[in-house]
Parts: structure tokens; sequence; C-alpha cells
């Protein structure tokens, strides 16, 4: 498992990417009500932001953690957004991307580096 | 995104009820120049349920607590607003407003009697200009703003319950009646549409009291949650939904205004903007109103929000001045003000949310019913 500074959690299989938001972003969100996914088959650049969030605070996004293509995303959270505070590590992956380079994944944080951000 | 661990807000002044908040763990915001809780482990949703179907505490220890005394006190502060203050009577509690000589709202506050003191409970935010306003207009009386103690609120079906093991008074109280118990001044309201109590107690009583109903069952709740029951609610924030640009008419506000201050009252008038304010209370009314928006799906409206007529209107004929998800409507909640004619109730109105156009339906506030004890 890897992480990025906007606090997403990134796991690798192959060349297939998952993302989704870590414990402590959830947690400083407060319930979340909205999800906003993206449409399967887009393409996106490291920084695009592809998911929007919406707490009992305020809006939020999440970005595109590397390049790649969104492959599939989780239609649970467009029904069921307080699985984000439920399960932000499992159930409330928020979306698959195919990386366009697998390689890059590895300069991303690990946890902890993640550890030392949050603290 | 803050910091994890201990969130420290600087420069913000603290309620007797700061070091319960931290030991129940409360997520910490400022607030109006205070350091109040957001939210407390629960989460904002899990308070704001607990408000609707059991009890919920609120520290309100910031908002503004000032006593008048002096003869003609009342008379005096009918001078500066449009409500029955010389009617009030020993235990009761009104709702009301401060005018602007152009019929605008500087404050809404509560008036409740004790014998020949009137007590007011202000906005935190307009405390200090409120106090200015009421020191020129009431030179005759004693105008104090009583810092020495906290408030407060109890909220939902089992507040009576709750709070009647501490003062049993509370028993025999109905909506906006005012009663002393001991060193405490309680009135039966709030600002969450359900049935509760605004408690004022000395500072140093205040921890016990409070600590004592959160072990007995009733679930500390923050900001947030106060936020959402009070937008569900259909209630006003000062300085948001209404202030020196709105009048009261606009603001859905003529229930506050008796028989006795209108035209063809026994003191009709004689408080700042009394001219527009009254005649808007007749004929056809003001040309745009506050109004509810119930938005289509779970994006919220957030204030700011532009409202416009159609789905590819150019410009916008109003914006939202509040509005989130409301968790006992499960869905999103808006405030906003709108022409009166067009649109009709029901019709249907566009937000635009992010560069896309949400439909939303203009629809009568409450949006959640109150649940007041008459």
């Amino acid at each position: 498992m890897k992480y990025t500074e906007n606090h997403e959690w990134v796991s690798l299989e192959g060349d297939i990417a998952t993302i989704g938001i870590t414990e402590h972003a959830a947690k400083q969100l407060g319930d979340v009500v909205f999800v906003e996914l993206p449409e399967p088959e887009t393409v996106v650049a490291k920084g695009d932001e592809v998911v929007v969030i919406e707490s009992v605070k305020a809006a939020s996004d999440i970005s595109a953690p590397l390049d790649g293509e969104i492959l599939e995303v989780n239609d649970k959270l467009v029904d069921g957004p307080g699985l984000v505070n439920e399960d932000p590590l499992g159930a409330a992956w928020f979306f698959k991307m195919k990386l366009e380079d697998p390689d890059a994944w590895a300069d991303l944080m690990d946890e902890d580096e993640y550890k030392e951000l949050t603290e | 995104m803050c910091r994890k661990g201990k969130t420290t807000v600087p420069d913000t002044l603290k309620t007797p009820l700061y070091p319960l908040h931290e030991r129940l763990g409360a997520s910490m915001a400022a607030f109006a120049g205070w350091a109040l809780p957001m939210s407390y482990p629960a989460g904002t949703i899990a308070e704001h349920k607990a408000a609707r179907s059991g009890a919920a505490l609120f520290d309100v220890s910031h908002m503004g607590q000032v006593e008048i005394t002096g003869d003609g006190a009342a008379e005096a502060l009918e001078r500066l607003m449009p409500q029955d203050v010389v009617g009030l009577k020993d235990g009761r509690q009104i709702y009301g407003f401060l005018t602007t000589e152009d019929g605008g709202i500087l404050d809404d506050l509560m008036v409740s009697r004790e014998g020949d003191v009137l007590r007011l409970v202000v906005n935190a935010a307009f405390t200090e200009a409120d106090l200015d306003v009421l020191r020129q207009g009431l030179p005759e009386a004693e105008v104090r703003h009583d810092t020495s103690r906290a408030l407060i609120a109890v909220q939902g079906p089992d507040a009576e319950d709750a709070l009647a093991a501490h003062a049993p008074e509370v028993r025999q109280m109905r909506f906006m009646d005012a009663a002393r118990s001991g060193s405490m001044w309680i009135t039966r309201s709030g600002y969450t549409g359900e049935d509760g109590f605004e408690i004022s107690i000395p500072a140093g009583e205040a921890e016990a009291l409070a600590s004592a109903l959160v072990q007995s069952g009733v679930q500390p709740a923050g900001l947030g949650a106060r936020d959402s029951l009070r937008l569900e609610a259909g209630l006003c924030l000062s300085g948001t939904d209404i202030g020196p640009g709105t009048s009261p008419a606009e603001a859905g506000l003529k229930f506050a205004i008796p028989k006795v201050r209108r035209r063809d009252g026994a003191r009709a008038g004689g408080f700042p903007g009394a001219t527009r304010i009254l005649a808007e209370l007749t004929g056809d009314g003001p040309a745009r109103l506050r109004m509810g928006l119930r938005p289509e799906g779970r994006a919220p409206f957030r204030a700011g929000t532009p409202i416009f007529a159609g789905e590819t209107a150019e410009t916008p004929f109003g914006h939202v001045t509040s509005g989130g998800h409301g968790p006992s409507v499960e869905g999103p909640v808006a405030m906003a003000y709108l022409p009166r004619n067009p649109p009709q109730p029901d019709s249907l109105v566009w937000g635009e949310v992010r560069g896309r156009r949400i439909p939303a339906r203009i629809v009568p506030m409450p949006f959640h019913p109150h649940a007041y004890r008459r």
C-alpha cells in the first residue's frame, strides 16, 4: 500500500491501481454525504480532480495519484456515501485505474512517510 | 486537512465547558471568536439523530446573555424591536429581532421576563453590536452583559426526562415558558425544532450539570449538528439568512410581529424601519421571500449557490443563504431568497453546483416538522 500527500491510499495489482482515502482523511472530513465518481474509460493525468466528496462540513476532492485510465468506479458510494466513514480502507474504494507507468507507483509515499505527514 | 491528534484553536475564547469537550474527545473549531466543538466522536449525523429521537446537549455559552433592569425598560425595548415586550408576562419568553432604519434585521434574539428583569440571549457574533444598540436605546435602564454564566441546550423528545432529574420544575413548563430552578434560569425553547430547554447556569456549576446529563445518556452534540438541525427546522441563522439586507416579511418572520405592534395596534410602530416593515405585512407583501429548496439527488446546495428559474437561464434570480445535508430528511436542504411570484410553491428551480445545473423543488418550511410542547 502506498499513499499520497492528499491522504489517498493506492494499492497495486499488476498495472491496475485501486484508490481510496485514508482513515485520517475520513475522520477529518466527518460524515460523508455525497460522492461523485468519474466515468470509466476517462483518461486522466496525475493531479486531475476525479472524485468530488462532500461531507457534513465541506466539499473536497480526490485527484488522480498517477497518469492512466479509469477502469471501474465503486457505485455503492453513490447511494451509500456513509460507507466512506465506515470502511475507508476496504469497502469504500473509489476507483480503479490502469496505470500508464506502473513503476511510478513505487515512488509514492510508503506507510512511514505518510504517518510522518499526519503527525 | 487538519493535523492529527488534539486540535488546537488559537486566539479563541473558551467556554466553561471546554475541559468537558476535551475529555469527550470533541474536534474543536473556531466560531464567532470562540473555541467550540464541531463534533464529538459519534459524528455529526449521529448527534443530529440523537436530538430528533432521544436527547442531545449543546454548549451555547458563546451566546450573549444580557440582563436589562430599570423602570420603563420594556417600553424602551419596544423602540428597538417590533415585538410585544410590554405584554411579556413573568415566566414567559418571546422570539424577536432588533431592526434597522432601512427595515432590515440587525440581529435576532430571545427575551424572557423574570419579575422586573428582562433576560436577553443574543448571537455571539453580534453581542457587542447589540449591546451598543441596547445601551444607546435604553439610556435610563441598566444593560448588563452577564459573562458569569454558561448556557446549555438540551434538545429532543427525552430532554424533559433528562433535565427533570436536576430541575423538576421543567415538567410543568410549556414551549416558551421560562422558570427559575435554584441558580438556573431555564426556558423551554431551542434551535433544533425539537422540544427542549436552554439552561442559563453559573459558570462554576455548568460542567457538573453537563457531565451528569451526558452520564445519564444525553448525547453531546457540536456545531455541525446544531446547524443541520436548525436548517431542517427552517430556522434562520443571523448574519447568514437574515441581516440588515433582509426585512422580517422577506425572511418569513411575520409571525414574530404581534397585532399590538402592527398598523391599528395599540402600540403600532415606533421601532426602526417601522414604515417599511409594517407596510410589507399587508397587501402583496415583499417582492422576494426566503424559501425552502429540496435539491434532487444528494449533492448539497451550499451557501452562495446561484439559483436559476430554468435549466438554461443565463442569470440567477437568487442565491442560497444556507444549505447542506439534512440527516432526518435524508437529503440536501437549502434556503434561498427568490422572487415571490413566480415561482409558485412546488415549482422547479435549478441550482448550479460545480458548473452543472441540478433541479430543486420549492417546498414549505420547516423541512422536518417542529415538535414543540405547546
